[in-house]
Parts: structure tokens; C-alpha cells; sequence
């Protein structure tokens, strides 16, 4: 009796301190957990701070409506236009590659390669997305627009065609992947029943599985739009360094990515307005890409066919 | 027997079966082709830097620094820079990858915290690179005050690549069968034991490869280091966390950005360089990964 | 012809198998006195085997089955019914590794002939699953898909709306064609689906077990369905369910898988005649439940 109470007590003691050190670890490994959370905040925190000192000094409309941006001159314009079309102009331009490429390659993985050529065809493209963009900006600077002036003779050194069409290179594994895991997520059963219907593998790829998987091929597009406006070192080595607003694809422009790392790579003093310009253009960019994340995601959860 | 070789009912229909095969076919020429481009304009481009650069790929090249004068300028600063932030921003963000992925599958599972830590770790891989620049600038080198640093570079790093090691730890873990986890408990262990002792044990070669690509990552990214003000001419080896430094992306920016074709072929050499690196990391990720699965498939240990 | 069909399974006597019950002689196919009351066969099995890659799964299967009747092939799992049935629309092929030997015969064409287009036999000879599986479009473009891709050259309002009459589904959902097909419930669905399968005016119609994913009243809706397709149309319809199989077919196919897991076509005839009279003692023992 007496013993059994001795090593209970015994037992229950370890117990506690065994509690204890578990809470201990539970605890830790939340903090750690957390530093995600403050990394979101840290980016607000620190675009925001910025942000509003530079709205202080420069009209929010004034900057949303001006056609100029001219901070680094003496006649200061504080339109985001020309930046934002730049960025538009050289994402469009590598979407309208890597759509109609990432699709095709997309639908050809999902529905037509042999289980063999898939299994090679797939890592390969991806390793398009694992090069460093310092390296595709190189591309598109010293081979890819030289190459192009040969058939365009107005391209100037720096345009927004070569580095947009690099950039959809790069993201092509983006559209490809996502929307061929969207294509192999359709039930067998649906081609089963087209093909019953008398389907070629065409047909059935084209009419039946694609449209099925469109708000997964829809989302995989708007999140390489996303990496698209969000890309720095392409447009900033290759597409220029003149921000005008302008869409034509043979001049030079200059990206929002582009101008942060101008002003970047400039003796900006820290604190003045031009300082805080990179700030202003960074949180449009940042609230800009993370729109597209949402709605991309919405769009997934949302559209998505429920089969059960 | 049969006379006729229609089949019935065909006759209020016009199926041009043939018509409708060519379509197939001619979408399977154009696939090819389209993945054949791409994967030839990598070829290509591989192809191009390593003609301009191989020349140049000396020891000389490997061991010197920067220079004006492109037979002088080399890497080695860039090298050195490069190394030290890798590995500062594994040291940062391996352990608190792992954690946050362990919190998330192992003791979050249905916690109100879990749902916002996972959509925010989503969002965050979705943020450019550039912002997370920002995010360096104003916090590390201001507000923490370290300065243009190698530890400013790596914090910064380490918090851009912690998504890439979260969601790979997290498959990782959810890849361990459950029963070895109820075996461990029906022991004694406790959950951290458990963990500890048997489950990232058998997740190690998830872990490995989710970090071998994290640290690709901030080998190639160039953009927030340019933000931070990483140095592009640097004519010395860091030898403090708090010393101003240089790396491999920003030296081939650098070189790229000047308008002698010397210069060029220098940033092709670096280049060479820094795609022999990640193709390394990247192989030996493979195998290793090969070789972790072959011995937890009940290969001899 | 029914000569000819006699004359191909006697010298197709398949390897000699293990059998299991002595009073059963083995037979392959059932040979004339059943055949014979078929005067017109919209489809003709003359000594089918298949394999997938390696394994056999039909050996030697022979039979005709009638116009404008509905057609029951039952037996325990796995004995192959599914595999005949999807041999009738070639939807085998689909399965790489499969081969066949042997000739069907759909309206005198032999499906597997040289020349002849799998894409096309699948036209002629439509399938109904046995999950309803109706595709994440409009009701409307559900029944107008196989006649858009096939070519359809009359009016497609008026083909939906007679097909969904057909399936016995127009009623419910006239008002709401550009409705999602998988907004309706799962009878619902599957009556599309066999809608969807006679727009493209199919001469024999398919179900692998139709009703299985649903509940007692569908089913016995879709049951008074295949009745009245019968009349226009030739069905075939693999079902676990003995009341189902004497409720809807007018023949009845009984397959058996042996210890070689090979399925063979043990007896053929009238459900009437399976049911009452059946001439194999394992036959007997299924249909009454002691076995299967
Ligand atoms: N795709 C396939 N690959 C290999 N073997 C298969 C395949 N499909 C079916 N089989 C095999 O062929 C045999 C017959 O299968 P089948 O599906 O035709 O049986 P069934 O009579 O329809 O059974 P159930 O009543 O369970 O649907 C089984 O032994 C099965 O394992
Ligand atoms: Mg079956």
C-alpha cells in the first residue's frame, strides 16, 4: 500500500515534468510556426510605413492618373502608369507564349504521352522554371534580342518583346504543370463516357476533359501572370530602363521590378522621396500579385466540379 | 454474310472518322514540336553561354576579384559571398521550416491556428521576390540595423525560401505511414519522441530535397539582394556575418549590364559556373534521395 | 450462318479445364437448340477470347443476341461480364496490353475487322456506366455532345428533346436544359447519360450494371426505361441482381470464371428458361443463391 503510493507519486512527478517539457516543445515549435505570419506582417508593416510617407508628400490621385513618371528628374512626375503598363505590356508578351505552349504541352502530357515519354517530358520542362532569371535576362540581352533585330530592324537594345518572350519561356513549366495535374485530376469515368459516345482521343481531350478542368488551367494561368508582373531580373537587364507609357513592344519601357531595382541599385539617400518611391511602387506590385493569388485560388475552390 | 460495311444507323450522321484522326495526329506533331522548342531553347541557351564562356573559365577567373579590367576580373568574392549567404540562410530557415512543418502536420491537425498558417505560407510563396527586397531593406539592414550585410542577405533569403522548405517538409511528413507514429505512442513515447526518434527520421529524404531546392533558390535569386544593396564591385572576402559582400547572380548582373562584349562573356563564365553548381545540388538531391528511399524500402542500413 | 456459328465453337474446344462439378459437362457457348429461336441478331459473338497483356479472362465465348430485346448477362464477379460487354464497343482497346481473338459481329459488320474505326463502332453501339457520369456541362450540350462530335446533320433542338423523351427525362427538366448535368439527382443523371447515349442513334445500347449507384425507386425507373427502350433499340445490360435480370431481360447469358479465373459462357437461353429450367447444375446454383 504504502509502496504503491510512493511510486505512484514517483510516476506521477515524471509525468508532470515529461507535461511540462512537451508543452515546452508544443510552444516552440508554435513560435517557430509563427515567424510566417510575421513575415506577412513585416511586409506590410514595412511597405506600408513607407508608403504613407510617401502619400504625404505625393497626391495619391496624382499618382494613379499622371501619365509621367519622372521621380529621378528634376521636373518630378509621380505617375505609375508608364510602369504598370510596361509590366502589363512584357507579361502579356510571355503570356501569349506560354499559354498556347504550357496548354499544348499540358493537354499532350495529360492525354496523348506514353507513360514513358511523360515520365522524361515532365522533369525536363520544369527545369525551365529552376534557372536563375539572372540567366534568362543574360538570354535575352545578349542572343535572344540580337537574333530578333536580324528580322526587326527597329528593336532597340532594350524592349519589352525579348524579355517578355524569355519570361513566357521561363514560365511555361508554370501553366503546364498546374494544368496538367488539373487535367489528370478528371475522373477516368468522363472519358469513359465520351469515348462511348464515339470520341476520338482528341475530341475527348479537347470537349470533355479540358473544359472539365478549366478553373484548374484558369487558375495555373493567372498565377503565371502573377510570376509574370512579379519578375524582376528579365525586365530589368533586357526590357530598359525608360518609362514611358507606351505598348509597343520595340522600344525600351521600364517594369515597377524594373524601377525598384534601378533606384536600388542608384545612391538614393534613405528617407528622401525617391527613397520612398520604390515603396509605393512595391506595394502596388505586391497588392497587385496578390490579388491574382486569390482570385486564382478562388477560382479553383470555387469553379471546381464537384463528380460525388 | 454481310454485304453492306456500314454500321447502322450512320446514315444521320456525317462522321468523317478520318478527318477527325488527322486532328489527333497533327495535335500530337504540334506537341512535340512545341516541347521540343522549348526544351531546345534551353538546350540553346546553355549551349550559348557555354561557348562565350568556357574560355574564360580558368583558375585565374575562379580566384580573383572583380576588376575594370575584364582578363583581371574574377569571381571569388562572389564565390566566397554566395557560399557564406547559403549557408546563413540554411542555418536560418532549415531548423524553422522543419518546425513549422512539424507544428502543422504533427500538432496544429485541427487547431484554428493551422488553416490561416498554411493559406499564409501559400500566399508567401506567391509574393515576387523583389517585395521580400523591400521587406530585407526596411527590417534587417534599417530597423535591426545590420546594414548591406551578408546576415541581412540571408535573413532576407532565408525568409523568401522558408515556403519551398515548409510545404516539403509537410509532404514529407504526411508521407510517413501512420502506423509507425500509433507504434512509437503504444510504447510510451511521447509526441515529441515520437517525432523525433521515428518520424523525421523516415522524412529525412523529403526534408533533404525540400531543402536542396530552397537553397537553388537563394543561390539564383538576384533581385532582393540588388534591393538590399548588395555590392556589386567587391574587392574583398567577407569575413564577419556583418560584412558587406557580393554574389554570383549580382556579379553576372553586373557584368551583363556593361556594354563591352568582354564583359559578356564574363557573365556567361559566371554563368557556366552557377548552373554547374545548381545542376550538382540538384543531382546530388536526386541521388540522394534514391539512395534514402532505397534504405527505408528495408534495405540493408 | 447458325451453321457456321456451330461449326466455329467445335473446333474452338478450348484446353481441357479442371471442372469442378462432374455432372456439368463442359460446354463452350451453348450450342443450337437456344441459338435457334434468334432469327435476327443484331449481335453475333463467334469464339471470342481475350487477354489483358498476359491474363486470359473470356475464352471461346459464342453467342447471339436479338434485336429489340433486352439481353441480361449475369454471374458471380469477376467472371468477366463487364470485359464481354465492353468488347461489343471495342472500349477495350482502350486498355493497353488487351488482345483479342475472334469476331463480333454488329449488324453483320464485324467490329474487329481491318478498317473498321473503334471511334465508329462506339457511335453504333452506345454505353450507359455504372456510375452515372454526365459531364460538367449544360443538360442540353450533355445530349447534343455525341451528335455535335459525330457529325449530326438534322435539328439538335429537336434531337435533345427527343432523346430526353426517350430516357423518360424531358418533364423534369425542359425548362432547365442549360442546368449543370451534375445538378440533377442520380437517377436523374444516369437517365441523362442514356439519353446522351441514344442521341447519336445507336443500334445496340450498353449498361454495365445501371443501377447499382442508385436507390430502389430510380431504379425501378430506369427498369421500366429499358422496357420501353427495347422497342427501338437492342440492349445488353450486365446485372448482379436476379430479380433485376428476370424483371427486365428476355434472355439471359450466365458466365462463370473456373479455378483458371478464364470466364466462359456457361448456359444461354430465354430468362424464363434460366430461371425456371436451367439446364446446368451451376446455373441452378447460382441463380438460386447458393453460390456467387
Ligand atoms: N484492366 C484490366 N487489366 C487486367 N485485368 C483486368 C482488367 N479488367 C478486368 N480484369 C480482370 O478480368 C477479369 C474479369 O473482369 P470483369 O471486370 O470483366 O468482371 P465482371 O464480371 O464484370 O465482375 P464484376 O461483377 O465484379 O463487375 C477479372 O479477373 C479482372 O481481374
Ligand atoms: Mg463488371
Amino acid at each position: 500500500m504504502q509502496a504503491s503510493l510512493y511510486t505512484e507519486r514517483k510516476l506521477s512527478r515524471r509525468n508532470r515534468a515529461r507535461d511540462a517539457r512537451e508543452r515546452l516543445i508544443a510552444g516552440v515549435l508554435l513560435l517557430a510556426a509563427s515567424v510566417g505570419v510575421l513575415t506577412t506582417a513585416g511586409i506590410i508593416a514595412s511597405l506600408a510605413g513607407e508608403t504613407l510617407r510617401f502619400f504625404q508628400q505625393v497626391s495619391i490621385i496624382d499618382f494613379l492618373t499622371d501619365t509621367q513618371w519622372t521621380p529621378l528628374f528634376s521636373d518630378q512626375h509621380f505617375g505609375i502608369g508608364p510602369l504598370v503598363t510596361a509590366t502589363l505590356l512584357t507579361s502579356a508578351i510571355a503570356l501569349f507564349i506560354a499559354v498556347p505552349f504550357g496548354l499544348i504541352a499540358a493537354i499532350y502530357l495529360s492525354e496523348f504521352a506514353p507513360a514513358r515519354a511523360r515520365a522524361v517530358i515532365k522533369p525536363a520542362l520544369e527545369v525551365l522554371a529552376g534557372v536563375p532569371t539572372v540567366v534568362y535576362g543574360f538570354f535575352a540581352l545578349i542572343v535572344v534580342t540580337p537574333f530578333l533585330q536580324r528580322f526587326i530592324p527597329g528593336l532597340s537594345t532594350f524592349n519589352a518583346l525579348s524579355a517578355g518572350i524569355v519570361m513566357g519561356l521561363m514560365i511555361i513549366p508554370l501553366v503546364s504543370s498546374l494544368s496538367e495535374d488539373a487535367m489528370s485530376a478528371v475522373p477516368a469515368s468522363l472519358r469513359e463516357g465520351a469515348y462511348g459516345l464515339g470520341s476520338t482521343r482528341f475530341e475527348v481531350a479537347t470537349r470533355v476533359v479540358f473544359p472539365a478542368a478549366l478553373s484548374g488551367i484558369i487558375a495555373s494561368i493567372i498565377l503565371a501572370l502573377s510570376r509574370a508582373v512579379g519578375e524582376t531580373m528579365i525586365v530589368a537587364i533586357a526590357a530598359g530602363q525608360r518609362p514611358v507609357l507606351t505598348f509597343d513592344p520595340t522600344v525600351p519601357i521600364e517594369t515597377m521590378t524594373a524601377y525598384i531595382v534601378q533606384v536600388s541599385l542608384g545612391d538614393t539617400p534613405y528617407g528622401s522621396l525617391s527613397y520612398l518611391t520604390i515603396f509605393a511602387v512595391g506595394t502596388s506590385l505586391f497588392v497587385m500579385t496578390l490579388v491574382m493569388n486569390v482570385i486564382s485560388h478562388w477560382v479553383v475552390r470555387h469553379f471546381r466540379e464537384q463528380y460525388d | 454474310m454481310a454485304t453492306e460495311r456500314t454500321l447502322p444507323g450512320a446514315a444521320m450522321f456525317r462522321t468523317r472518322i478520318a478527318l477527325r484522326r488527322l486532328q489527333g495526329t497533327l495535335f500530337v506533331v504540334l506537341a512535340i514540336a512545341v516541347v521540343a522548342a522549348s526544351l531546345a531553347s534551353l538546350a540553346f541557351l546553355a549551349a550559348d553561354v557555354l561557348g562565350r564562356g568556357v574560355g574564360w573559365l580558368d583558375w585565374q577567373f575562379l580566384n580573383s576579384f572583380d576588376s575594370r579590367f575584364a582578363e583581371r576580373a574574377g569571381i571569388k568574392a562572389a564565390i566566397y559571398g554566395s557560399v557564406y549567404m547559403m549557408t546563413f540562410t540554411l542555418l536560418l530557415a532549415l531548423p524553422l521550416g522543419v518546425m513549422t512543418a512539424v507544428y502543422l502536420e504533427e500538432y496544429a491537425q485541427d487547431g484554428w491556428f493551422r488553416q490561416p498558417v498554411q493559406i499564409n505560407m501559400s500566399n508567401l510563396a506567391g509574393v515576387p521576390s523583389i517585395i521580400y527586397g523591400l521587406l530585407g531593406l526596411t527590417v534587417f539592414v534599417r530597423w535591426m540595423g545590420m546594414g548591406r550585410s551578408v546576415l541581412a542577405g540571408a535573413c532576407t533569403m532565408a525568409l523568401l525560401v522558408l515556403p519551398i522548405i515548409v510545404v516539403a517538409t509537410q509532404e514529407a511528413l504526411r508521407a510517413v505511414p501512420s502506423g509507425i507514429r500509433d507504434a512509437s505512442y503504444a510504447l510510451g513515447a511521447t509526441r515529441s519522441q515520437t517525432i523525433w526518434h521515428h518520424v523525421l527520421p523516415q522524412a529525412f529524404a523529403g526534408i533533404l530535397t525540400g531543402n536542396i531546392l530552397a537553397a537553388s533558390r537563394a543561390i539564383g535569386e538576384t533581385a532582393p539582394l540588388i534591393t538590399i544593396g548588395a555590392l556589386t564591385f567587391v574587392p574583398f572576402v567577407p569575413e564577419h556575418p556583418l560584412d558587406r559582400f557580393t554574389a554570383l547572380p549580382i556579379q553576372i548582373f553586373n557584368w551583363t549590364s556593361k556594354p563591352q562584349t568582354a564583359f559578356h562573356d564574363l557573365a556567361a563564365a559566371g554563368i557556366v559556373v552557377l548552373l554547374a553548381v545548381l545542376l550538382t545540388m540538384n543531382s546530388v538531391a536526386i541521388i540522394l534521395r534514391n539512395r534514402a528511399g532505397r534504405a527505408a524500402g528495408g534495405g540493408r542500413r | 450462318m447458325v451453321q457456321q456459328v456451330s461449326e466455329a465453337t467445335s473446333k474452338r474446344q478450348g484446353p481441357s479445364l479442371p471442372d469442378l462439378i462432374p455432372s456439368a459437362t463442359p460446354r463452350v457457348g451453348m450450342p443450337a437448340p437456344t441459338d435457334e429461336a434468334i432469327e435476327d441478331a443484331a449481335i453475333e459473338v463467334r469464339g471470342l477470347s481475350l487477354w489483358y497483356t498476359r491474363k486470359q479472362a473470356l475464352a471461346d465465348v459464342s453467342l447471339r443476341i436479338p434485336r429489340h430485346q433486352v439481353t441480361a448477362l449475369i454471374g458471380p464477379s469477376g467472371c468477366g461480364k463487364s470485359t464481354l460487354l465492353r468488347c461489343f464497343n471495342r472500349m477495350n482497346d482502350l486498355i493497353p496490353g488487351v488482345r483479342i481473338q475472334g469476331e463480333i459481329d454488329v449488324d453483320g459488320v464485324n467490329v474487329y475487322a481491318p478498317g473498321v474505326d473503334p471511334v465508329e463502332v462506339r457511335r453504333a453501339v452506345g454505353m450507359v456506366f455504372q456510375k452515372p457520369n454526365p459531364f460538367p456541362k449544360s443538360i442540353y450540350e450533355n445530349v447534343a455532345y455525341g451528335a455535335r462530335i459525330n457529325g449530326y446533320r438534322g435539328d439538335m433542338d429537336e434531337l435533345v428533346e427527343q432523346s430526353l423523351r426517350q430516357a423518360a427525362l424531358w418533364d423534369e427538366v425542359k425548362d432547365d436544359l442549360k442546368k449543370s448535368g451534375l445538378a440533377l439527382s442520380g437517377g436523374q443523371q444516369q437517365r441523362l447519360c442514356i439519353a446522351r447515349a441514344i442521341a447519336v442513334n445507336p443500334d445496340v445500347v450498353l449498361m454495365d450494371e445501371p443501377c447499382s449507384a442508385l436507390d430502389p425507386i430510380a431504379t425501378a425507373h430506369i427498369e421500366d426505361l429499358m422496357r420501353e427502350l427495347a422497342q427501338r433499340y437492342t440492349i445488353v445490360i450486365v446485372t448482379h441482381n436476379m430479380q433485376q435480370a428476370a424483371r427486365v431481360s428476355d434472355r439471359c447469358a450466365y458466365m462463370l470464371a473456373g479455378d483458371d479465373l478464364i470466364g466462359r459462357l456457361v448456359e444461354y437461353g430465354s430468362t424464363e428458361q434460366i430461371f425456371r429450367n436451367p439446364r446446368d447444375p451451376r446455373t441452378e446454383a447460382y441463380i438460386t443463391g447458393r453460390f456467387g
